[in-house]
């Protein structure tokens, strides 16, 4: 059930193979506006290359020849990265992101730039220049059959679910089979969030342990490279690969030993803290029953689970909404018609241009966010909002850390306070509201930095994903995902059926983890 | 871009201006175009006493300028402040610059270590407190050449604060008298340059080099003025005053400027300034007159610089990793008040040559150099190397490094002048053939020239009595007892003797002829 397969049983596919795969699904789900760009020819030729490497038994690891997708906010050497904006339509930047690079570096296949909200500012990816992703949930057996139950539901395709975001493209990319693992940033929930809709393992790292440099920023003290991928097992090898210093990043640091995941056995010496002020009005009864469940399991295992007080958790998100728009004030100076992508035709004045140019540029919410965080920054209100947030920001991350000194390992907590919801259903509030709904869970551990991941559980009455959320110590990044791999194997996550929607081409890949990939050689 | 900076914020200091008649140009009325070398002795800010004390004429108000100076000094660095990207002066525009220069998205700045040992050794000469953890800040505005919309500088809590420099200045009729100053020093702090704009007027285009690295030396200089006990003046400033020269007349400008608005019943505005050099005087910067709000936020992409000493060293700490600001100490070169010093100890040097010497690049070394080949009195090697040999360069505008007088040389003439081989002015002559550049060294010169002095006292003598025989009248003069008809003899038996004989020796010749 949780999908295990022995390598080769699908027979052994070559890595060109694979890719061809891969890239026959992309265009098949072209629909669910995943990817931006498909870097077909460049994944076609590292294939090849991958090809060579195993054919002269010179694999340069589990990722060798692995079809991946990267957020279109990290910068891809030859090819367009747009944060999903119109300021940045046609920009190609001359450098890879140093996460890139590093999957690149392994042999990684790169299909393509996957669609986000603008700049990644929102929760649903719907804000975004190339129009909203749809969630491949939306064309699962699973949900089609619960929906033929329910007379009420309409037919046909007008009420497809949102993904959740920013970082949706690749949820769905990873979700419909197209890669093994996608790269999302995560700055307020955006990898965790849309995991949590699309049925996958959305980790967030330590702020630190992953390297930024390449990543179009949101908010630089919280923005860290998300990895979503089907297993946990699989996130952990993406994270072997990504973790550590980078010269070019002066606030990542340096680890000391490998990152190896262990399968944890028992769970009797393990205490989980369940933060009572995450049990909020909002949260969907179906959400709430599972995550009791979910620590009625632990503590049926041996596990301590204990209640525990994040005092301050309710002026997290507004706290959160001045220090991120302040930033993204300062962030979006740069995007000024000058150096690199959108101009307008005026030029009476260098103002004007500025003015034309960042207008037409971008979005209402990016706009709006860059307002609001100018206001924070003025002289006679930095202190009232800027400061005041910023001692927020500590009294936070302070919380934390009291309840893991308290003896609590990790934090379980809901990701999200609902099931995916129809995008006619989403936008029916503004930007603003949503993304404050939605990060509710999942932004304070931005602001402390620590690491975080979204476990898929079980379906929802629906037939639609949910997934709770585990918070660990500061760079215990590995401590987590082996209580997270540990939980993964208990719940039994159900593989998304597909089958009507992409014609059985997703069998090879399907049930698959990308750690028992069996290439040929 | 990104050339790394240093910033110095000297602290506003104050001195007292009288209004009083002749001395001063601060007289009722509108100032004029230029100003006196007095005025601008008494304002500039390496020469402003803190209180000149002169005393009012009654009826008069007495005003109190405060002067406080933003100097932007290049790091001399390999590469940039927050980039690998080098720093060479006159390179092609923007061939040196980086992803992060250029402020493509997604780029981070890296500290550069060389950079923050120079603040360090810069804190330390100007007795600053170093503090052990600084932090970056991002200061906002919209510029073409400031291509990420902000610049990265040290706002809330900079890298050395509280330091003062003591210097001298030359004062009383004399001018020879030094009088010690001392100037304080709020904070020194790491920032970030901007791009340079070039103005293309007649295409209307601007066009812009992000490669910083030249414009060595930048100077704001913020001026009030008001009335000694009452409330400080409203401040304008001056912006991007590149040499002493203008920086003193535009301080001086500005004074008066204030003092005449504010006599006539105006007001000052708090508003930025440029200093136009042909006209020489302040102008207000309409571009700018808007009031800028900077929107300091902290920089979240560089954690705060800690520095170290020996007490707080980590042990075990890579040295590469670290910066230890003890070890920078012990690498400091002698601070000039130092060399200064030691230049009137060893030497009985005047402080203002002291002064001199240091002011001007390499000459110290030049001087020693002498000094170490040379017989001479060091006061004669001084005098030599302030008087003719330095107003030789000035007058062809040329630094030490390019003299065509190397120190040997000018060493070997002035050991043939020590040993009298030569008369005064046959050294200046012979200094004038060096500067020449013919490849002949001081005695192949003075042989040419048949420069030397006449050692045959007969023949001396000979000129002596001639000369005597041929001016009767000047003969009777001196003794008559005019003590001035002597010298006319004495220039008189130079010219015959083609000024090579010792005009002390044709003295004595003449006392000893005419009293026989």
């Amino acid at each position: 059930m949780l999908g295990l397969i022995s390598p080769g049983q699908n027979g052994q596919i070559t890595p060109t193979e694979l890719c061809q795969k891969c890239l026959s699904l992309i265009k098949k789900t072209k629909f669910l506006n995943a990817y931006i760009t498909v870097s077909e020819e460049v994944a076609l030729k590292q294939a090849e290359e991958s090809e060579k490497r195993y054919k002269n038994g010179q694999s340069l690891g589990d990722l060798d020849g692995i079809p991946i997708a990267v957020k279109d906010n990290f910068s891809t050497s030859g090819i367009e990265t747009t944060c999903a904006s119109n300021m940045l339509k046609g920009y190609v930047p001359p450098y890879n992101a140093t996460v890139v690079q590093k999957l690149l570096d392994q042999g990684a296949l790169l299909m393509g730039k996957t669609n986000l909200d603008e700049f990644a500012m929102g929760s649903g990816s719907t804000d975004g220049v190339f129009g909203p992703v749809k969630n491949p949930w939306s064309y699962s057996k699973q949900y089609r059959e619960k929906r033929k139950q329910n007379p009420h539901s309409e037919s046909g395709d007008s009420d497809w679910l949102i993904t959740g975001g920013s970082s949706g493209g690749s949820a769905a990319a990873v979700s419909a089979f197209t890669c093994y693992a996608a790269l999302g940033s995560d700055t307020g929930g955006s990898t965790r969030n849309p995991a949590a809709h699309c049925g996958l393992v959305g980790f967030k790292p330590s702020y630190g342990l992953v390297s930024r440099h390449g990543l179009i920023p949101l908010v630089n003290s919280m923005d860290v490279p998300g990895i979503l991928t089907r297993y946990v097992d699989d996130a952990a090898i993406v994270l072997g690969v990504l973790a550590g210093h980078d010269p070019k990043d002066s606030t990542t640091v340096p680890i000391n030993k490998p990152l190896v995941l262990s399968s944890l056995e028992d769970v009797s010496k393990l205490c989980i803290g369940i933060p009572k002020e995450y049990l909020v009005p909002e949260l969907s009864s179906e959400i709430q029953c599972l995550w009791s469940r979910a620590a009625d399991l632990f503590e049926s295992e041996g596990a301590k689970v204990i209640e525990v007080s994040l005092p301050h958790t309710s002026y997290s998100i507004v706290c959160y909404h001045v220090l991120c728009t302040s930033e993204v004030a300062s962030n979006m100076a740069r995007f000024d018609g000058l150096q690199y992508g959108h101009r307008c035709d005026i030029d009476v004045s260098t103002e004007a241009m500025y003015a034309a140019t960042r207008r037409e540029g971008f979005n209402d919410v990016v706009r709006g966010r860059i307002l609001s965080g100018n206001f924070f920054l003025l002289k006679e209100n930095y202190e009232n909002y800027f400061v005041k947030a910023q001692k927020v920001r500590r009294l936070i991350a302070n919380d934390f850390v009291n309840a893991f000194n308290s003896g609590v390992d990790v934090l379980l907590t809901p990701t999200t306070l609902s099931e995916a919801v129809p995008y006619l259903e989403f936008i029916k509030e503004d930007n603003r509201t949503r993304s404050a709904q939605d990060d509710i869970f999942t932004q304070a551990v931005n602001m402390a930095g620590l690491p975080a991941v979204n476990i898929p559980i079980a379906l929802s009455n629906q037939g639609l994903p949910i997934g709770l959320q585990f918070i660990g110590r500061a760079f215990c990044d590995q401590q987590l995902l082996t209580v997270a791999k540990w939980f993964e194997k208990q719940v039994q996550f159900p593989v998304i059926q597909l089958q009507e929607l992409v014609d059985n081409c997703s069998a090879i890949l399907e049930n698959e983890k990308l750690a028992s990939v069996s290439l040929k050689q | 871009m990104a050339a790394p900076m240093l910033r110095w914020g000297c602290r506003g200091r104050r001195w007292a201006l009288a209004c009083v008649d002749g001395g001063s140009c601060h007289r009722r009325g509108a100032p004029t175009g230029s100003t006196s070398n007095r005025i601008r002795g008494q304002s500039s800010v390496a020469q402003q006493p803190l209180h000149t004390a002169q005393k009012p004429r009654k009826g008069e108000h007495k005003w109190a300028a405060v002067v406080g100076l933003e100097i932007h000094a290049q790091i001399s660095s390999n590469s940039k402040l927050f980039s690998g990207s080098q720093v060479r002066f006159s390179a092609p525009p923007n061939s040196l610059v980086s992803f992060f220069d250029a402020s493509l998205p997604g780029t981070l700045p890296v500290l550069n270590r060389r950079c923050v040992e120079a603040a360090v050794m810069t804190g330390l000469a100007l007795n600053c407190h170093i503090n052990k953890k600084s932090l970056f800040d991002r200061k906002h505005y919209f510029y073409a050449d400031l291509p990420a919309g902000y610049q990265i500088t040290q706002h809330r809590l900079p890298i050395a604060v509280n330091g003062s420099l003591t210097y001298g200045i030359s004062a009383g009729k004399e001018c020879g008298q030094v009088i010690p100053k001392m100037v304080r020093v709020k904070q020194i702090q790491l920032e970030q340059d901007s791009g340079k704009s070039l103005h293309d007027d007649l295409r209307s285009q601007t066009l812009i080099d992000l490669n910083r690295a030249e414009g060595q030396l930048r100077v704001d200089a913020n001026i009030s003025v008001h009335h000694p006990g009452e409330p400080l003046g409203v401040r304008t400033e001056v912006k991007n005053l590149n040499s002493i020269r203008f920086l003193a007349k535009a301080i001086d400008y500005e004074i008066q400027r204030q003092i005449s608005e504010l006599e006539n019943g105006g007001e000052i505005l708090n508003e930025t300034r440029s200093f136009h050099e042909k006209l020489g005087c302040t102008v207000s910067m309409r571009d700018k007159e808007a009031k800028q709000d900077y929107r300091f936020m902290p920089e979240p992409n560089l954690p705060p610089l800690l520095l170290y000493d020996a007490t707080s060293l980590p042990t075990g700490a890579d040295p590469q990793q670290v910066i230890n600001i003890d070890q920078i100490r012990e690498t400091l070169p002698e601070l000039p008040s130092v060399t200064r010093e030691r230049l009137v100890q060893q030497y009985g040097m005047l402080p203002e040559h002291s002064f001199t010497l240091l002011n001007e690049v390499g000459l110290l070394e030049f001087f020693q150099n002498v000094m170490k080949e040379t017989r001479a009195e060091p006061k004669k090697v001084t005098s030599w190397v302030l008087n003719i040999f330095l107003g030789y360069l000035k007058q062809e505008n040329l630094a030490v490094s390019e003299s065509p007088v190397t120190p040997s040389a000018l060493a070997e003439l002035l050991d043939l002048l020590d040993s009298r081989t030569i008369s005064s002015s046959a050294a200046k002559q012979v200094f004038e053939e060096l500067w020449k550049r013919e490849g002949k060294t001081p005695g192949q010169i003075v042989s040419e020239k048949q420069l030397e002095l006449m050692q045959d006292r007969g023949a001396l003598e000979q000129f002596c009595y001639s000369v005597m025989k041929d001016h009767p009248q000047v003969v009777m003069d001196v003794k008559k007892g005019n003590p001035r008809a002597i010298n006319k003899l004495i220039g008189l038996v130079r010219k015959a003797t083609l000024n090579r004989a010792d005009p002390a020796v044709i003295k004595e010749i003449l006392e000893k002829q005419l009293s026989s």
